[in-house]
């Protein structure tokens, strides 16, 4: 655990966060415009986002099959009754004066995340609910010295709102927790999870108590922190700063706290007293959410396979280590590829391959998984290779590079480059005997006990044959062949 | 000859079909009686004479043709609630002067689509809020029953409200008929005053689509004429599910104007003892009676029930409704369209627009709305008020076990003078006392017109039936004003 070391003992973090994740849909929540993102400023509006009078909300199936599926990713439990209330606010991106939201009863209810941490260890998160929510539009205040400009195009866009408990230690954990909460929707398919783009965006509560307290302190909300990275920042500044006022004796005022980039600090934005009283009511324009039960089973029964069960998989059928598929199952592509190139293969190897080699060359080169110059196919093409004793883990380094270059399947470079690995005895006897011959003197020292000069023997034949040797034959040969 | 002003719908779509007049004809004349009308009530907010020639003579061409609509033909005045393509859509509210919907309400659609002319958009209430038509930021309504009575000679009457418009235009013979909206009692009190039918039909019969939201829970649109006939064949063409307005209902609309005619012998009229209220004048109470005596006559059987919760019904009523409309009317922020005050930051724009262009009622309606919703405040006012409204709901529930419609006066008065209620707000809120128990529980309601009372204004009374079973209601009313016989005509009609 993490604890933060003050002046005058240990303190614990407690960290909850709200994500705000836009539902993957062609329109909006309430409306047929559509939610695609960027367009020229208010290209994507009804009159229904826009607020004119006697415009009337009419909910979108599609983004309640996604909410409902999302919740089943989150093993939540799915309320067939729901109702939206309206958050009422004036600001100007705020056509009706109000958002709709759902306040007392949401979507999904209780579920829970396990959070993949350090060294293969998890940790169960707590989910208190998901709720479904209209998005606000932009105000635009650098297009006019003396006028605010507003844009109407993410306006009644369908978010969900992810609440977790307050069951995080640190920011490592609040950053796994947005880790798998992404996986999980981008399998689900109910948000691409896109934090730069804004469709994940994550309100950070957090609150700091010594060692040993169970009692919660006062909290603060840091609002809009729109990556992981600035997520595990603001909550170790917010650290600190609430336990230098602590130990100073001072109070931690309950406040809506803003993160600031540049400066890498939180400040505040409103307190308690200045907060909005959004005045919930269950809107009037729209009937209770009602779900038919064996709706939400068919939707159930459709569910992707999701990482935690993936990785299950992952472990048992290739016998993968829980760090390996950890990292594999992460991003649904990077699974996928890996089990294009693991079928039928071996999967520790293939593996060791993505993880180590495939995964290190995508990064050197900026690329994402589904953006690789090696096939899932071609990898796997590489693999068998090795299993099959055609090359050498060495070679087949060799082989990798050349395939990242030219994007040639591993089998042609094989074979155009020569690079079969020589497995028969005795052509592997003939160069053992040439190198052995050419350095008598080495030999006669080896066999008067310095041991150490076998490594040099296997590095010269293998430099005599481009490293084609099978290994373990030259090694055994070698071994054979100094004893005399 | 008859004037033609003097026909119902049901007999002007006779003479139209047996082409003893054109649409044309019949629209001229209502033009000359509204632009009559108009000086002496300011009935319309806007008129559109011009569309509606153009309308009549597309009509006439349909006739002749052979595919004439439903209602083809008949000129009528439109609330300036709804929001009508290409033409001017206020609210009674200079918050939207100028406003002009790029979209057509549904209701008015299908009524387009039935083949009505619209004479213009009718007067009301700054967003429906009031129950004299005095809110308008237009101007009042002066009734058409002011006048030549000497009673009333001196005085400018009020029309009602908040559809006063359109029931000063049907009763002054300014409109064959006239779209209402009733959130409390907005069509069936002013129709009972001034003497013509008015129709609140079960919550969610007719789409809310394009219709400016006073509050969404309760508001539904209907139909003013000047029979129940007229009110029966003009719901049928206003209502029907609609994909735009989730709330409304997914039903078939039956044909109202099957129900006329048929007999009430055997129907159980429900006479609820706690409509029995305080300061209402004794001539109401006899009227009421009368009402009951004639349905029995025609062979009903009058039963006595109970509404325990009635006397709760006007502060619920005045906790829901403006809090729905203090949400509903925050998008009057001159941000996006009508009227836009400037100011050195975004609030002194919010405060200087709303401050300038709602009235005080709309105002006074929007901080009680806000303060009901307030933290700290809710529970003990806005959610006692829905449970408070379960139970209204709940003794109707009960109440229709014994029988099948009731029976109730619809106003606490004849029509009172402008000005005469404005000191006391309570005062004039207790206009929707009769009313407002059918909008908390979704009811639909007619008001027939039953007789001039001493003072010579009319008076009507009100049905109330169960919910979707507006054709009982139409079956009881169509026999209440047969036996009434009202025929009425107030001192100003065009």
């Amino acid at each position: 655990m993490a604890y933060v070391q003050g002046q005058t003992g240990e303190w614990e973090m407690v960290i909850g966060l709200e994500v705000h994740a836009q539902v993957t849909s062609q329109a909006k929540l309430f409306s047929g415009a559509s939610a695609a993102f960027g367009g020229a400023p208010n290209a994507h509006v009804s009159l229904v986002d826009a607020g004119f009078p006697g415009m009337l909300p009419v909910i979108n199936k599609y983004c309640v099959e996604q909410a409902v599926r999302t919740g089943l990713g989150l093993k939540a439990q799915i309320n067939l009754t729901s109702v939206f209330d309206r958050k009422n606010y004036f600001y100007a991106d705020l056509p009706n004066g109000y958002q709709i939201s759902q306040f007392t009863q949401p979507i999904v209810g209780k579920g829970e995340i396990i959070l993949d941490l350090e060294g293969g260890k998890s940790r169960t998160v707590g989910i208190t609910r998901l709720h479904l929510e209209q998005d606000a539009g932009k105000s635009m205040h650098d297009q006019s010295p003396t006028e605010t400009f507003v844009d109407l195009n993410r306006a009644g866009v369908a978010l969900m709102e992810v609440v977790s408990e307050p069951d995080m230690r640190s920011g490592e954990e609040a950053a796994a927790y947005l880790k798998k909460l992404r996986a999980i929707v981008r399998y689900l398919g109910s948000c691409d999870g896109n934090m730069e783009e804004g469709s994940m965006r994550c309100d950070v509560n957090i609150s700091m108590r010594r060692v040993g307290v169970e009692t919660l302190g006062t909290r603060c909300e840091i609002k809009n922190v729109n990556s992981i990275r600035f997520v595990m920042q603001a909550i170790d500044y917010e650290a600190q700063r609430q336990v230098e006022i602590l130990e100073g004796g001072g109070e931690i005022k309950q406040e809506t706290r803003l993160w600031d980039t540049g400066k890498g600090i939180t400040r505040a934005m409103r307190s308690k007293e200045e907060a909005h009283d959004y005045r919930y009511f269950p809107d009037p324009d729209l009937l209770p959410l009602v779900l038919d039960a064996a709706w939400v089973e068919d939707i159930k029964k459709t569910l992707p396979e999701l990482p935690d069960e993936k990785k299950q998989r992952f472990i048992s059928q290739y016998g993968l280590t829980d760090y390996d598929a950890s990292v594999l199952v992460a991003e649904k592509a990077s699974a996928d590829f890996f089990e294009t190139v693991a079928k039928g293969r071996d999967g520790k190897l293939a593996a060791n391959w993505l993880t180590s080699e495939l995964f290190g060359a995508l990064n050197k080169m900026g690329k994402s998984i589904e953006e690789s110059p090696i096939s899932g196919a071609a990898l796997g093409g590489l693999i068998e290779l090795i299993s099959n004793d055609t090359i050498s883990g060495r070679i087949a380094k060799d082989v990798f590079a050349e395939m990242l270059a030219s994007g040639k399947p591993a089998a042609q470079i094989v074979e155009e480059k020569g690079l079969r690995q020589v497995t028969d005895m005795g052509a592997i006897g003939a160069e053992i005997d040439k190198i052995l011959a050419a350095n008598a003197d080495k030999v006669a020292e080896y066999r008067a006990g310095k041991d150490k000069l076998f490594g040099f023997f296997v590095g010269q034949v293998m430099k005599a044959t481009g490293g084609k040797l099978n290994p373990a034959m030259l090694n055994d040969t070698l071994k054979e062949k100094l004893k005399g | 000859m008859t004037d033609l002003t003097d026909l119902s719908m049901t007999q002007a779509l006779a003479g139209l079909a047996k082409k003893e007049f054109t649409a044309t004809e019949l629209t001229d004349r209502y033009i000359k009686a509204s632009i009559k009308g108009q000086a002496a009530t300011n009935a319309y907010i806007t008129t559109t004479f011009d569309a509606a020639r153009e309308a009549a003579k597309a009509s006439d061409e349909r006739r002749a043709a052979g595919h004439a609509g439903t209602m083809d033909g008949i000129p009528i005045a439109m609330k300036d609630l709804y929001c009508t393509k290409g033409v001017q859509t206020t609210a009674a509210s200079k918050i939207l002067e100028g406003f002009v919907p790029t979209y057509e309400s549904t209701v008015s659609q299908k009524l387009a689509d039935a083949g009505c002319i619209t004479l213009g958009k009718a007067n009301l209430d700054e967003f429906a809020m009031g129950s004299s038509n005095t809110t308008s930021a237009y101007g009042n309504v002066v009734s058409p029953w002011s006048g030549e009575d000497p009673a009333n000679a001196a005085r400018k009457l009020v029309p009602g409200g908040s559809s006063g418009g359109s029931a000063a235009a049907v009763a002054g013979r300014m409109a064959l008929a006239a779209t209402g909206t009733d959130t409390g009692g907005s069509i069936r009190q002013p129709a009972a005053i001034t003497g013509i039918v008015g129709i609140k039909p079960t919550y969610g019969r007719c789409s809310r689509f394009g219709i400016i939201a006073y509050a969404s829970s309760l508001d539904q649109a209907g139909a003013m004429t000047r029979t129940v006939a007229d009110a029966a064949l003009m719901l049928r063409e206003m209502a029907g599910h609609d994909p735009k307005d989730s709330t409304s209902l997914n039903l078939p609309v039956p044909d109202f104007t099957q129900a006329l005619g048929q007999s009430v012998k055997g129907l159980r009229i429900g006479i609820p003892r706690e409509y029995r209220i305080d300061g209402i004048p004794a001539e109401i109470d006899t009227i009421w009676g009368k009402g009951a005596q004639m349905l029995r006559e025609a062979g009903a059987e009058v039963v006595d029930i109970t509404l325990p919760h009635t006397k709760y019904a006007l502060p619920t009523y005045y906790i829901i409704a403006p809090a729905e409309a203090s949400s509903n009317l925050a998008r009057y922020d001159g941000v996006r369209f009508g009227l836009r005050e400037t100011g050195d930051s975004l609030t002194e724009m919010y405060e200087n627009t709303r401050g300038s262009g709602f009235g005080v009622e709309v105002r006074r309606r929007i901080l009680m709305g806000t303060y009901v919703l307030s933290a700290g405040y809710y529970d003990a006012y806005y959610k006692k008020a829905q449970r408070v409204r379960r139970l209204i709901r709940q003794d109707f529930i009960g109440a229709f076990e014994k029988c099948d419609v009731i029976l109730t006066p619809s106003a606490p008065s004849t029509a009172f003078a402008i000005g005469e209620n404005e000191d006391d707000p309570i005062k004039m809120y207790l206009e929707d006392v009769f009313t407002v128990t059918l909008n908390l529980a979704g009811l639909p309601g007619i008001v027939v017109p039953m007789q001039l009372c001493a003072n010579g204004l009319p008076m009507g009374m009100q049905l109330i039936g169960k919910p979707f079973d507006e054709m009982t209601l139409f079956k009881a009313a169509a026999a209440l004003e047969s036996a009434a016989g009202y025929n009425a005509k107030p001192p100003f009609v065009g």
